[in-house]
């Protein structure tokens, strides 16, 4: 995400250009247009430097002393932070909304890298309920398992884990791509909206249960599908992607991607015929 | 939403009052109402430990009614008066608070005769029975209960506990968990969920004569294994069978002398994170509660939906 700012500061709407907004007609969204840059401001970010690291132990503080301290951290311009003794505790890292590269040197509790746009995140241990939850953009990697809720409403950016992840994976996903190295619960991709998920391992039951759009993959077994998903059959395009997409995961060494389970919606729950012609250009 | 925690030592015995104690204070936050253990002991195994109360405490948050403690008193003369009569001998005796009572006993005949006449005398309600089980509940924090009872002395091989925010029914010590697998020794359960068929499945086990003490729909899971139990279940048959019983969403922990089990639901609806090792199992709604009594790096999971797990000792 650039980091662009101008001396005044506005409100936030108005700093992300949002003032202008005419709210008529079904499609109200009036997008950010790359040639007014130089007047964006994106409230809360800083300039850092990658080479310039440090290490912070927050054995001894909560939460919201820990994000405060990454705060402060990131405004000195350190762009490469490692974070030493979470301990499981929730809501670490949040919020951050600049290049980064994070580390935890351990596990997260709940909510962990929840509402990112940008960094990119490595958790050397396992994450709780809903890791990155409505994550923007970046990269999160998770070398141990995750609980429930894994992905959340996620926008965008790879969310990768390595081990296994709870129920209702990529629940509301809205875009981005959720990647598990081991086995995923029950509800995976439960109402999902658009993005991909891929699954190497077996999946529980209601497989993509009332998704509207996107895509899921699965390697193993699974446990059931869930209203209105339906398998798709495998293209080149898949293929490449599927290839691509693991390499820069760092899984699935190996993998023959071309024997997986793809799934969609099959878009009987809804009238997609409804859609005004921007929203389907919009839609996978 | 409540908070569970419980642990199992393999092979070996430790001070699992404290490691309880500090799982359930890092649960706080998700049950300030009351606390309650249900700790293993070492003890001699000649005895019958009887945890029983005989009013409610009413302090601060307590939606119980106010009584003199004269009333304990006589209802207490009451509780000997019936033991006498029911061939139990007293071996000792401790009021731990106004209101609380462990009694060690010798007893060799039905538990549910014995519990049926104990709990005919008003407002008596029995905690716990069992030759190993000390089952203690209170309001408060964890850290509270503990102070109050002693407990952060117990050497014991496990024990499960309840951190809970009453959300079906009141706040006193006969809703909070953990819940006495009535009429079997040695039986308890904690619950963080919903049960919405709890009327349906109490009529039903109440004409099959089995007891509920509270409203609390926890008190369900208690009574429906036992009565599992009672027709010949083996604990990991009933728990099974409680996944498709019982509606709702839970995650359970059910522990009887020798082991220790945990339930998911179906859907999943409930957290839990799970450490394994051959010398120790520990779980609990948050991964903050393992880490109070492992702070090193260790290697933990969510079970998934519609689980069952065992554990000896």
């Amino acid at each position: 995400m650039a980091n662009l700012k101008t001396d005044t500061k506005k409100t936030k709407a108005q700093s992300m250009g949002l003032h202008s907004e005419v709210l008529t007609g079904k499609t109200q969204q009036k997008f950010f247009n790359p040639d007014e840059a130089e007047n964006f401001f994106y409230w809360g970010t800083h300039d850092v430097d990658f080479n310039k690291r440090t290490e912070l132990d927050v054995k001894d503080m909560d939460c919201k002393q820990a994000n405060e301290k990454i705060d402060r951290l990131m405004s000195e311009g350190y762009g490469t932070i490692v974070i030493k003794n979470p301990q499981g505790k929730h809501s670490l890292g949040v919020g951050i909304l600049n290049k980064l590269n994070l580390i935890f040197e351990g596990s997260l509790g709940y909510f962990g890298v929840g509402s990112i746009d940008g960094p990119i995140v490595r958790i050397n241990g396992r994450v709780g309920w809903s890791c990155a939850e409505n994550m923007m953009a970046g990269k999160v990697v998770i070398e141990k398992n995750a609980g429930s809720c894994f992905g959340a409403a996620i926008r965008g950016g790879d969310l990768i884990c390595k081990g296994s992840v709870g129920a209702r994976t990529g629940i509301d996903q809205k875009g981005g791509s959720i990647i598990v190295g081991g086995d995923a619960g029950a509800f995976t991709g439960f109402m999902m909206q658009r993005g991909r998920i891929v699954i190497l391992g077996d999946v529980g039951i209601n497989l993509g249960d009332s998704m509207y759009d996107g895509t899921i993959y699965v390697g193993g077994k699974i446990g059931s599908f869930g209203s209105d998903a339906v398998e798709a059959p495998m293209t080149k395009n898949d293929i490449e992607w599927l290839n691509r997409k693991l390499k820069v995961a760092e899984i699935g060494n190996n993998f023959d991607v071309s024997k997986m389970t793809k799934i969609v919606a099959g878009k009987k729950l809804w009238n997609y015929d409804a859609l005004e012609p921007t929203e389907k250009k919009g839609a996978i | 939403m409540c908070g569970i925690a419980g642990l199992i030592h393999r092979g070996k015995s430790s001070n699992v009052g404290e490691e309880l104690q500090n799982m359930l204070q890092a649960l706080k936050h998700r049950g300030p109402d009351s606390t309650g253990y249900a700790l293993y002991a070492n003890n001699d195994g000649q005895n019958f430990i009887l945890r029983f109360k005989v009013g409610e405490n009413v302090g601060e948050g307590s939606t119980s009614v106010n009584e003199d403690e004269s009333v304990y008193d006589e209802r207490k003369k009451l509780v000997d008066k019936k033991l006498s009569e029911l061939g139990a001998t007293i071996v000792k005796e401790d009021r731990l608070t106004p209101y609380s009572y462990r009694y060690e006993m010798k007893y060799d005949k039905d538990l549910m005769e014995f519990s049926k006449a104990l709990e005919s005398i008003e407002s008596v309600e029995i905690l716990s029975i069992g030759k190993s089980l000390e089952l203690i509940k209170d309001l408060g924090d964890a850290t509270a209960v503990s102070e109050r009872y002693g407990l952060n002395k117990v050497q014991g091989t496990h024990g499960i506990g309840h951190a809970r925010m009453a959300t079906e029914s009141g706040v006193d010590i006969k809703s909070a968990h953990p819940f006495w697998g009535y009429p079997f020794a040695d039986v308890s359960v904690v619950h963080n969920g919903q049960l919405t068929n709890y009327w349906n499945n109490r009529r039903v086990l109440e004409n099959k004569g089995m007891r509920f003490m509270s409203e609390c729909d926890s008190e369900l899971i208690a009574v429906f294994l036992a009565e599992k139990m009672r027709n010949g279940a083996t604990l990991e048959e009933g728990m099974k069978e409680s996944l498709t019983g019982l509606d709702g969403v839970f995650t359970y922990f059910v522990a009887t002398k020798d082991s220790l089990g945990m339930a998911k639901d179906t859907m999943a609806a409930k957290p839990l994170v799970l450490y394994e090792s051959d010398e120790l199992v520990a779980m609990g709604s948050e991964e903050i509660a393992i880490r109070s009594i492992l702070p090193q790096e260790i290697d933990t999971y969510d079970p998934f939906d519609g689980e069952v797990k065992v554990w000896q000792i």
